[in-house]
Formats: C-alpha cells, sequence, structure tokens
C-alpha cells in the first residue's frame, strides 16, 4: 500500500511541470501572437524588429512579438529547405534569396501565396520583380528593392588624381580615369569579386545580356558575357588598374577593411550596398559619391536591377493569416516602402511612392554620402534596367560563376575567359 | 520456477546489450538504409519518385572528380604527417630524462579541444591576404612575397587544410601513441642497451614494431577522419571555395543534398564514399597483415 502510494506522489509530481507549462500557454495566447522569423542580413533583421514596433503601434490589440535571428547566409538557406522539405522546424517568415528562391518553387510548394495582398496594388509595383518570386500565378516572396546597380566613388582619392566623376561617361573612360588614378595615387581604380556575381552580372545585364535566355536556354557563354569577362580581366592584368576583391567579394570582413582605409577607388555594387558602408566602413562618411554605372556605349544603359530577396510566410507558420498581414503591411504598404528607403537605404519596389517627399528628406544615407538627392538618381535611371531571367537552373548558374567562372578566369587564370564561359554553360547545358 | 529463472538469466545479456543495439538501429541502420533508397529517388518538398539509376549516372562530372581527389591527397597528406611526427613527439615525452613532459603534453593537446569552427576563423583571419595579416607580415621579414593564401590556388589551399589538421590533431595522436609506448616493457630497452644498441636503434627495432597496433589504429581513423572532412574546408571559404579548391567528399553530399536540395543525388554521393572508405580500410588492413591469425 505504501509503494502505491509512493508512486502516485512521482506520478503526481511529474505533472506538475506539463500543469505550469499548459498554464503558461494560455497566458502567451492572450498576449502578443508570437513570429518567428530568420534571415541572412542583420540589417533586415533590424528593419522587421522596427516593422514590428510600429506594426504593434498601429494594432495595439493585435499585437505581434517577433522573434528574429539573423544565420550566415549558406546555413540559413541550407536549414529552411531541410525545415520545409521534412515537415518542421521552419520560422514564420523568412528571408529567401533570389539566387536559391527556385529550390523553394519545386515539388508542392511549402510557401503561403500571398495574392491575397499583392493583387489590389499589382499595378503599383514593379513587377518583374514580383515575378521572380511567382510561380504559376501565385506570388510568394515579396521584393526588397529594384536592386539598381551604381558605382560609389571615392571622391578624395578621384580629386587627388583629377579625375571628374562626371565625365565618366562609358567603361573606356572610365578605363582611362583608372589609369590616372594609378599614376597619380597608385592605387587600384577597383576590385572585381572573384567569388561572387556582383561585377560581372550587372555589367552583363547592361549591355542586354544575361545567364539565360528569356526563353530559358543558356546564354552564359554567349559574345556578350565573353567580352565582359575579358574587359574585365583586362583591368586587372593588362590596364592593371583593378585588383581581386580582397576575401574574394564585397562582403568579406578583409573587404570592408580595405576598402574603408582608402585602397581602392570606385566599386560597382547595387543601391543595396549603401547599408553596407554606413555601417561597416564609417571612415569613408563624406568620402563616397553614388553615380550612374558607366555605359557600354554612349546613350546605353547606365544601370541594372541586381540581387534580391522575396520574403515570404511558409506552410509551418502557427499563425499564418496574422504572419502574411504583417509581411504585407512591411513590404507592400506605401508606409513600409518608404521605410525601406529611409531605413535601409533600398530602393522601394512599389513606384507609387517614388515622387513622395518623405525620399527627398534626409536620413543616414544622404548623411553619408556626398550625394544630395540619392533618390534623383534612381529616378534618373530606371528605365535603362533590364529585367533578369530566373530560370530553375539560377542556384546552378550562379555557384558556377561564384564557384568557377570568375575564379578560374580572374583568380587564379586556370582557364581564359571564352574557356571558364563555355566550361560553365556546357555543364548546365547537360 | 526455475526454467523462470533460467529465461531471465537469458534474457540479462540481451538486456546489457539492448542500449547499444537500439542506438544502432535507430542512429545507424536505419539512416543507412533509407539513404540507400533515397539514393534511388528523385526528392522535392512532397513528392517523391523512383528514377532507378539516374543519379548515380549523373555522378559523371567534374566536380565529382575533383572533390575525390582532393579527399583523397588530403588523407594521403594528414597520414604522411600525422604519423611519423606525433610517434616522435611521443617517444620524446615518454623518455625518463625529459622534464616537464605533463605540460608539453597538455600543451599539445589543448588544440584538440577548441572547437573547429574556432580554429578554422582564427586559421582564415592569420593567413589573410592583406600585407598586414599575421602570416603575411611574418613572412615578409624573411623576404618572401605575401601571399593570397585562401584564394591562391590548390597548393596553398591544401597546405592551409593540413596545417590545420596538424595542429588540431598531433596532440590526440600523441595521447594513443603514449599509450602504446607504456605497454612496452622497460626490460626490452635494457637489454638492448647491456648488447650495446643506442637510442636511434632501439626507437627503430623495439619501439616502432611493438607499436605497429597503434599505428594501424591510427591510420584507420586517419582514413576516416580524412575523408570526412568537411567543417574545415566549409569555415576556411563560407562555403564555396574558388574553383573548387577546398571541395571534399563530404562537401560534396552537403552541396548536392542541401545546398542545391537534391537529397536524392546528396544520398548516392554519400554511399558512394561510404564505399571508397570500406575498400581503402580493407586494404590497409590487408597491408598490415590485420586478418592473418596470429602465429603464436
Amino acid at each position: 500500500m505504501k509503494t502505491v502510494r509512493t508512486i502516485l506522489a512521482i506520478l503526481i509530481l511529474m505533472m506538475v511541470p506539463f500543469a505550469i507549462s499548459a498554464g503558461g500557454q494560455t497566458d502567451s495566447a492572450g498576449g502578443d501572437t508570437p513570429i518567428t522569423f530568420w534571415t541572412f542580413n542583420e540589417l533586415h533583421q533590424q528593419f522587421y524588429e522596427m516593422a514590428a514596433e510600429e506594426w504593434n503601434k498601429d494594432n495595439p490589440t493585435r499585437k505581434i512579438e517577433l522573434q528574429a535571428e539573423t544565420f550566415p547566409y549558406n546555413d540559413m538557406h541550407n536549414k529552411l529547405l531541410v525545415a520545409l522539405q521534412s515537415g518542421v522546424g521552419a520560422p514564420a517568415i523568412v528571408d529567401i534569396e533570389i539566387s536559391k528562391f527556385p529550390n523553394f518553387l519545386k515539388g508542392q510548394i511549402q510557401l503561403e501565396p500571398m495574392n491575397e495582398y499583392v493583387n489590389p496594388v499589382v499595378d503599383q509595383l514593379v513587377k518583374s520583380r514580383l515575378d521572380i518570386y511567382a510561380k504559376d500565378g501565385n506570388y510568394y516572396g515579396l521584393p526588397f528593392h529594384v536592386g539598381a546597380a551604381v558605382m560609389y566613388y571615392n571622391v578624395e582619392i578621384m580629386d587627388a588624381a583629377g579625375v571628374n566623376i562626371d565625365d565618366i561617361k562609358t567603361w573606356d573612360d572610365y578605363v582611362q580615369a583608372g589609369l590616372k588614378v594609378k599614376a597619380a595615387t597608385g592605387k587600384m581604380m577597383t576590385s572585381i569579386e572573384t567569388t561572387d556575381q556582383w561585377t560581372f552580372w550587372p555589367m552583363i545585364s547592361q549591355r542586354d545580356s544575361d545567364f539565360f535566355n528569356p526563353d530559358g536556354s543558356v546564354a552564359l557563354d554567349n559574345k556578350a558575357n565573353i567580352a565582359t569577362l575579358e574587359f574585365l580581366h583586362n583591368m586587372i592584368y593588362k590596364q592593371k588598374i583593378a585588383a581581386t576583391t580582397p576575401g574574394g567579394n564585397h562582403h568579406s570582413e578583409e573587404y570592408y577593411g580595405a576598402m574603408n582605409a582608402g585602397d581602392f577607388a570606385s566599386v560597382l555594387m547595387p543601391m543595396w550596398y549603401m547599408g553596407r558602408f554606413t555601417d561597416y566602413m564609417s571612415d569613408l562618411k563624406g568620402k563616397i559619391a553614388i553615380r550612374p554605372l558607366p555605359s557600354w556605349t554612349v546613350g546605353g544603359k547606365r544601370s541594372a536591377g541586381m540581387g534580391g530577396t522575396g520574403t515570404v510566410v511558409t506552410k509551418q507558420a502557427e499563425y499564418p493569416e496574422i504572419a502574411k498581414e504583417f509581411l504585407a503591411y512591411a513590404k507592400l504598404s506605401e508606409k513600409g516602402n518608404i521605410q525601406l528607403w529611409s531605413f535601409l537605404g533600398f530602393d522601394p519596389p512599389r513606384w507609387s511612392v517614388w515622387d513622395d517627399p518623405a525620399l527627398k528628406a534626409t536620413n543616414k544615407f544622404t548623411e553619408y554620402f556626398v550625394n544630395d538627392d540619392i533618390f534623383g538618381l534612381l529616378l534618373e535611371v530606371k528605365d535603362e534596367i533590364n529585367p533578369v531571367t530566373i530560370t530553375e537552373q539560377i542556384p546552378q548558374a550562379s555557384e558556377l560563376v561564384k564557384g568557377d567562372i570568375m575564379f578560374q578566369a580572374l583568380g587564379d587564370q586556370s582557364k581564359t575567359p571564352a574557356q571558364a564561359l563555355k566550361d560553365a554553360a556546357d555543364k548546365l547545358r547537360k | 520456477m526455475k526454467i523462470h529463472s533460467k529465461t531471465k538469466r537469458h534474457l540479462v545479456p540481451y538486456m546489457f546489450v539492448a542500449p547499444f543495439l537500439i542506438s544502432l538501429i535507430f542512429f545507424y541502420l536505419y539512416p543507412l538504409i533509407s539513404t540507400v533508397i533515397m539514393s534511388f529517388q528523385h526528392i522535392v518538398p512532397g513528392e517523391v519518385e523512383f528514377i532507378g539509376f539516374e543519379n548515380y549516372a549523373k555522378l559523371n562530372d567534374e566536380h565529382f572528380f575533383i572533390a575525390i581527389k582532393n579527399s583523397f591527397v588530403y588523407t594521403t597528406l594528414t597520414i604522411a604527417v600525422l604519423i611519423p611526427i606525433p610517434v616522435i613527439f611521443a617517444a620524446t615525452l615518454n623518455g625518463k630524462k625529459f622534464i616537464g613532459s605533463t605540460i608539453f603534453r597538455s600543451v599539445f593537446f589543448i588544440p584538440s579541444l577548441v572547437s573547429v569552427v574556432v580554429a578554422g576563423t582564427i586559421v582564415r583571419l592569420i593567413f589573410a591576404s592583406p600585407d598586414g595579416a599575421l602570416i603575411n607580415s611574418l613572412i615578409s621579414y624573411f623576404n618572401i612575397t605575401p601571399q593570397k593564401w585562401l584564394m591562391a590556388g590548390k597548393f596553398h589551399a591544401m597546405f592551409l587544410l593540413v596545417i590545420l589538421a596538424t595542429w588540431r590533431w598531433t596532440g590526440i595522436n600523441i595521447i594513443y601513441f603514449l599509450s602504446g609506448l607504456q605497454t612496452i616493457p622497460d626490460e626490452l630497452y635494457e637489454a638492448a642497451s647491456i648488447d650495446g644498441a643506442n637510442t636511434v636503434q632501439k626507437f627503430l627495432v623495439i619501439t616502432l614494431p611493438l607499436l605497429k597496433p597503434i599505428v594501424i589504429f591510427v591510420t584507420t581513423i586517419s582514413i576516416l577522419g580524412g575523408f570526412s572532412m568537411f567543417e574545415e574546408s566549409y569555415i576556411l571559404w563560407q562555403g564555396t571555395s574558388p574553383s573548387n579548391i577546398g571541395l571534399t567528399m563530404v562537401g560534396y553530399v552537403y552541396r548536392k543534398g542541401f545546398q542545391s536540395g537534391d537529397l536524392g543525388m546528396g544520398s548516392a554521393v554519400g554511399l558512394v564514399l561510404l564505399v571508397i572508405i570500406l575498400v581503402l580500410s580493407i586494404i590497409q588492413l590487408l597491408f598490415w597483415g590485420f586478418f592473418k591469425r596470429s602465429e603464436s
């Protein structure tokens, strides 16, 4: 009898934690709705945290609690892929980068369509930016930006070399300016990525080329692309006005340090790179001017729409309705789009806000960069941006550009530009 | 009653091995079987179909062969470095006359306690490409031109990987060899001294042959470790190494299975890796005469 009582007592004691946690659950259901969020970029996390604060101010009865986490780029996408494949562990809202996005549109799509929020405002959005995250008429990802590629010049170095950056109209002018900079200061005109695609892709897009043709066939080794890669090769090894990027790409600590120290006179990156300057290269404050890209021909295209991240709601979201509504609030609303600009420096995809006075107001970017009217520059080039062709093979193509082509042609020079492009293109055609 | 206690006694050994068997079934056997099945499938969320040998046919890929080659070279080099050096260190540390051997044992062992992520990040930073980075500024004292270590090509890449492995594993191997050395009876050395053998002779004729079982063991785990190397290269190049200079077999499994989201293909590569390691281990054991019956 005594043993029975002891066992009962133990069993009751074991129940206590469950009872307590059950009580806790009812409490939290009455409070803020928890929404988990993953990203691979610290600045994106800050943006969503700010948006959640705004949401809570606007919706005091339906507050959310954003549980945001930033992971390294590859880790996050791999974790997400496994979580979606296995059916457990994915967050409610997550950022998926453009070159990984097609991986998530395979099979039964594990993402929530956002059509109910996109359709009412679809005619006010840059359509090509929505289409890259859509399949079979369903919009899954909401874009951050147009991604206009621009040139960032270090005016201190340019002035020392006696170069007026407004005189640089074409890529030939750019090379000439580079020779002057090299002769006068001994510094490199620019750095070229060997483990990423942000130097090469915008430059081919400018001359109406791409990794794939609009019909989805492989265009990687076409004439324009070979000529572009040879042009980059010449800048490094013939004119000797460019160097391969320290650390391989413009997102490495090594590069931030070198650029911040004034080792390079300019860099080609999209508009969304502004935040990296303000946050990681603070010594260059007041020294960087943004200009459109040099064009290949006089009057040619002066920008390209590059990169992108589609934020999605997954099918595993515990509260999908409020997650979708919050995401639309953060990224589709006019308020959200204005904040994309003033907080992140991203050129917002909803063009109905483009003439809003808020976009001309001073913010941390207008304070950092030499330009008075950064947004005016975007309006100037907005019609000179080609769409990029996104196919199911983009993840492989992007991997080949990042992993093989750029390094083989420009890094260890184990292949000529033409050969590197051809070998990679053949792999995609297999 | 008698029968009952007999069955009980029969059950006891099974109960003792049960935890091991259960973990073997759940964590090894089940994943292994499921990998074999998956290697014949095309898997996307919600849709799974059998595609026969298609995944294996796709292995005829330049990157796959680069991965095999890298893993093979890495394993060979790590074995070439991580057996002789620890044996010599262990023999030195085991010497009676050696002062401070406890301190040195811990000094050599500490690196193996460091997580590979931390170690890899440190190596990445000290071998960074700017002229002011630690290694580059050191070698410039000796009038050697600064190198772009991580981005310089396959020789530099392999060098860094082997350096990292040496730093991390020397200590562990020293411990293995030390334990082996301590089983060698002192009388053998005494007898050799009486016969007039010098230190080198004693090492070659007594120490090395008696260490053979340990050498076999270390070689086996080095083959396993070498072919399954992944984190080191992942940390050094943050996922994708330029021109695949740091791509290993497991890196290729990871790339196919997780980065490209093709779990079927990843399983196929994993199984090929399993077969390679199995064959090499058996060859190695045959070479050492491990399967021969002992003559005594």
